[in-house]
């Protein structure tokens, strides 16, 4: 509830700020989209946007860039909340690039993702005439992104030039377009990791159960756990998947995504293990370098 | 359901909701380049544990090699990108304690990225000012502060850094925080504090320096923790500038925004500008349920308790502390893009919700940065703050921006290339004459809104040429009519005429994207692209017409 003292916590401030955005979205462009990837962020995005014009429906479809690998989990999650919360879903996958055969494997991670999430974004984003495109990135992920503005400005080749960047200054976001051009909005960009679990705990959103550690199947391949989802994954001479305690800080492509052995089963243990590492941080502890650190570290360099 | 929510409540539930509670607070830091920003922010970061764990490491395996840490290493991890190119950037970085959290702007501190100060100054609650202790107030610093007092920045926090290469010498810190001191007061600052630092050794940023015994001022990080600072939207007139409308139902009808300034209750008298009606708010509703009470900076959706036509770029506001309904300003401006300023061209007024086609009518005076004085100047070039005349071709419904921020500032939009041009903070503002006539009408729109079962608007069908529009323009009227909609086609020039007789105006707009969006604008014509999704981009537009 709201204390009655006129200052708003954190979170409130945070969600107050995401919700204005959102609406200013949908009242200035003709046709927005919100992306959804069926993660956290996506969950925290969805759900903002359902407040935003809570009662009535959000007014715009929400968008699904599927490249068919995701975990199996992530599918059956999606399909259950956009039934049950009455949600508008589009689903895009490059046909033609499935038609070729693309995949993790045998055209490595880099081009594969190119071509299965940017080029298929693309392709919905034209094929719809999207104008706005809703994506639940953060300032915190990475140091390019703590420059990227709440309205990302998208040529027409929705390429992004971090140099020609719109200044943006207090609430006032520049929406103004030529036919062709686009803005990415990133309604979460003021959110760190630890404010989306927070606000995941304080709203009770649901999540993907991967999330969560739990005995899964995994190999250890280059440094990563990579989780047997499906048959679809080819095991290397001398891999066996071996069950044990997992879970996952981001979810992907399954064969791209690493876990990390974790037991936080609920928000709190997994709130409690990031403020954890985070403490014997800030305490000066030589620590060893963990796997987790690492893993994330593998991920900004091309993995994902 | 998540799994989590199955769960017993666990002991962190405690410290979840004390950390829920802490606030928020928004910081500028800047200083020269030399000034050791990125060594003084490399060490609040790492010190309050707000580093990914791959960085420390990193610096540490420096440190096992026999080395210093050296501190300006954690942002520095960004020169990569800054030979590249993306250098002039504002970079906001987070940064939380026990106590509070904050979000850092960190402003690189060349001369020519004034603009970027500027930008991460608009949403400050305080500014960090660095001068290096061996060479004192620089013109930089004195061009720093006013900018920050400018943008409405009441709390500096001076940091006079370096102090281990001068000795930790009283003296000097002295005389270049009373120097410093002094300026901050004739520029309008509440709170100065000053600190004697040394950001590579760490005096006073996070823990107290056993150097400075003759220093009682706490560290820096301890004020961050305990600057009492009124945002300034909190207090004040009560400001709702509307979004959009919602609508689920036909009895239903809420305007969503975020309250700008001050707070309002259910049950008080409203005035809606720029029409004047009054009325009285009915409900407070947010997802959660209906609020008594909305204050700054909540986002919510009002509902009123008369049917008042309202649409986005309306703002709600109590009678007796009305905004100024203006069309000529007044403005300090910075100027922004790097083509100069020029007045033959047309700007767009961004403003609260609203976008105004306007002109620049006149250019005061340029301020010199070095002096602190104004010159006469034919015009702005990029990093120039100056003093603008403005005409706009609608009213804005502002204050000025010394009293209310978020109805005293706009953004100057170039109208041909689209790029932000200014940043605009109002000093004045005309009221408007007498409010546009509607003849005496005594019929209301929201009569005529019963009457026809939906709002009033004007759509304006788009292409690019003005065949195609035309032609899309009569088949979006035929099918609206057939959906049971009183739409009529018409001619730009009676357009507002139809509209405000209750029609849902169809008018055809083609040429440049600039001249669709002048008449858009000149109209408040909602914009529908011809060909599929047409119909459904006008069933949309619910938003009424003024007038």
């Amino acid at each position: 509830m709201i204390a009655s003292t006129d200052t708003l916590d954190h979170l409130r401030e945070l969600e107050a700020e995401s919700i204005h955005i959102i609406r200013e979205v949908a009242a200035e462009f003709a046709k927005p989209v919100m992306l959804y990837s069926i993660g956290k962020d996506s969950q925290t995005m969805v759900h903002l946007a359902r407040k935003a014009f809570h009662p009535g429906p959000i007014p715009f479809p929400l968008l699904h860039v599927d490249t068919t690998w995701k975990f199996r989990e992530m599918y059956a999650f999606r399909d259950s909340y956009v039934r049950e919360h009455g949600l508008k879903l589009l689903v895009h996958r490059n046909e033609e690039a499935l038609e070729q055969g693309i995949n993790p494997f045998d055209h490595g991670s880099r081009k594969y993702t190119h071509v299965m999430k940017t080029q298929a974004l693309l392709q919905a984003l034209a094929r719809h005439g999207f104008d706005a495109a809703f994506g639940g990135a953060r300032r915190d992920e990475e140091k390019s992104r703590a420059k990227e503005r709440v309205y990302s400005f998208r040529d027409r080749a929705g390429q992004w030039d971090p140099k020609g960047q719109r200044p943006e200054l207090w609430n006032l976001y520049n929406g103004r377009i030529d036919p062709g051009e686009s803005i990415r909005v990133f309604p979460l960009s003021n959110w760190t990791e630890l404010d989306v679990w927070r606000y995941v705990w304080l709203e009770r959103l649901a999540v993907v159960p991967l999330y969560f550690a739990a005995q899964r199947p995994v190999v250890e391949r280059d440094g990563n756990l990579i989780m047997v989802d499906d048959e679809r994954l080819p095991l290397r001479p001398g891999e066996t998947p071996r069950l044990r305690m997992i879970r996952f800080r981001t979810l992907g492509c399954y064969p791209l995504s690493g876990a990390i052995e974790s037991t936080a089963r609920t928000v709190p243990e997994i709130l409690r293990e990031m403020r954890e590492s985070r403490q014997s941080e800030r305490q000066g502890r030589v620590i060893d370098f963990d796997e987790e650190g690492s893993m994330e570290l593998k991920k900004r360099e091309g993995y994902f | 359901m998540t799994s989590a929510t199955a769960n017993p409540v666990l002991a962190d539930d405690l410290d979840l909701a004390r950390e829920a509670t802490r606030d928020r607070l928004r910081i500028v830091v800047v200083g020269s380049v030399d000034d050791g920003k990125s060594t003084l922010i490399g060490r609040l970061l790492y010190e309050t544990g707000s580093l990914p764990e791959d960085q420390i490491t990193q610096v540490r395996a420096a440190t096992r090699r026999g080395e210093d840490i050296d501190f300006s290493y954690f942002t520095d991890g960004l020169r990569a990108e800054r030979e590249q190119g993306i250098t002039i950037d504002v970079a906001y970085r987070h940064l939380s304690t026990s106590r509070r959290r904050f979000l850092l702007a960190d402003t690189p501190g060349h001369v020519q990225y004034t603009r970027n100060m500027a930008t991460g100054a608009s949403t400050a609650d305080l500014a960090v000012i660095l001068l290096d202790a061996r060479l004192g107030v620089l013109p930089q610093s004195r061009r720093h502060a006013y900018l920050a007092s400018l943008l409405g920045i009441r709390h500096l926090a001076v940091v006079v850094n370096k102090m281990d290469l001068v000795g930790f010498d009283e003296a000097i810190f002295a005389r270049l925080s009373s120097e410093l001191g002094e300026l901050a007061g004739k520029l309008g600052f509440q709170c100065v504090r000053s600190f004697p630092v040394s950001a590579s050794d760490g005096d006073n940023v996070v823990t107290e320096s056993a150097r400075t015994p003759w220093f009682h001022g706490g560290t820096l990080l301890a004020y961050f923790e305990e600057a009492q600072v009124a945002r300034g939207h909190e207090a004040g007139p009560f400001r709702y500038p509307v979004q959009t409308v919602i609508r689920p139902r036909l009895d239903h009808r809420a305007f969503a925004g975020q309250v700008a300034a001050g707070s309002i209750a259910v049950g008080e008298e409203v005035v809606v500008l720029p029409s004047g009606v009054r009325s009285r708010i009915s409900a407070i509703d947010t997802f959660e349920g209906a609020l008594p009470r909305a204050f700054a900076p909540m986002s919510v959706a009002l509902r009123l308790a008369d049917e008042v036509d309202i649409g986005r770029g309306d703002l709600v506001a109590r009678p007796e502390e009305l905004p100024v309904v203006a069309r000529e300003l007044e403005a300090d401006v910075v100027w922004l893009a790097p083509t100069p300023l020029d007045p033959s061209r047309e700007y767009l007024v961004k403003h609260t919700t609203r976008l105004v086609p306007a002109r620049v009518t006149a250019v005061r005076h340029r301020i010199d940065l070095e002096r602190l004085d104004a010159d006469p100047t034919p015009t702005l070039a990029l990093n120039d703050v100056g003093r603008l005349a403005l005409r706009l071709s609608r009213p804005i419904l502002c204050d000025p921006y010394r009293q209310v921020r978020a109805t005293g500032a706009f953004i100057l939009i170039d109208a041909l290339t689209n790029e932000t041009a200014g940043a605009g903070m109002i000093v004045a503002a005309t009221e408007e004459a007498a409010p546009r006539s509607t003849l005496g009408s005594l019929v209301t729109a929201a009569e005529r809104r019963a009457r026809f079962g939906h709002a009033a608007a004007i759509l304006a069908v788009e292409a690019p040429e003005a065949g195609v529009a035309l032609d899309a323009a009569r088949a979006l009227e035929r099918s609206l009519f057939d959906a049971g909609i009183a739409a009529a086609l018409a001619a730009p020039e009676d357009a507002l005429a139809l509209a405000n007789a209750g029609l849902m105006c169809v008018v055809a707009s083609s040429g440049s994207e600039t001249e669709r969006a002048a008449l858009r604008d000149r109209l408040g014509a909602k914009s529908v692209p011809a060909g599929d999704g047409a119909l459904e981009a006008a069933m949309r537009a619910t938003e009424p017409v003024h007038g």
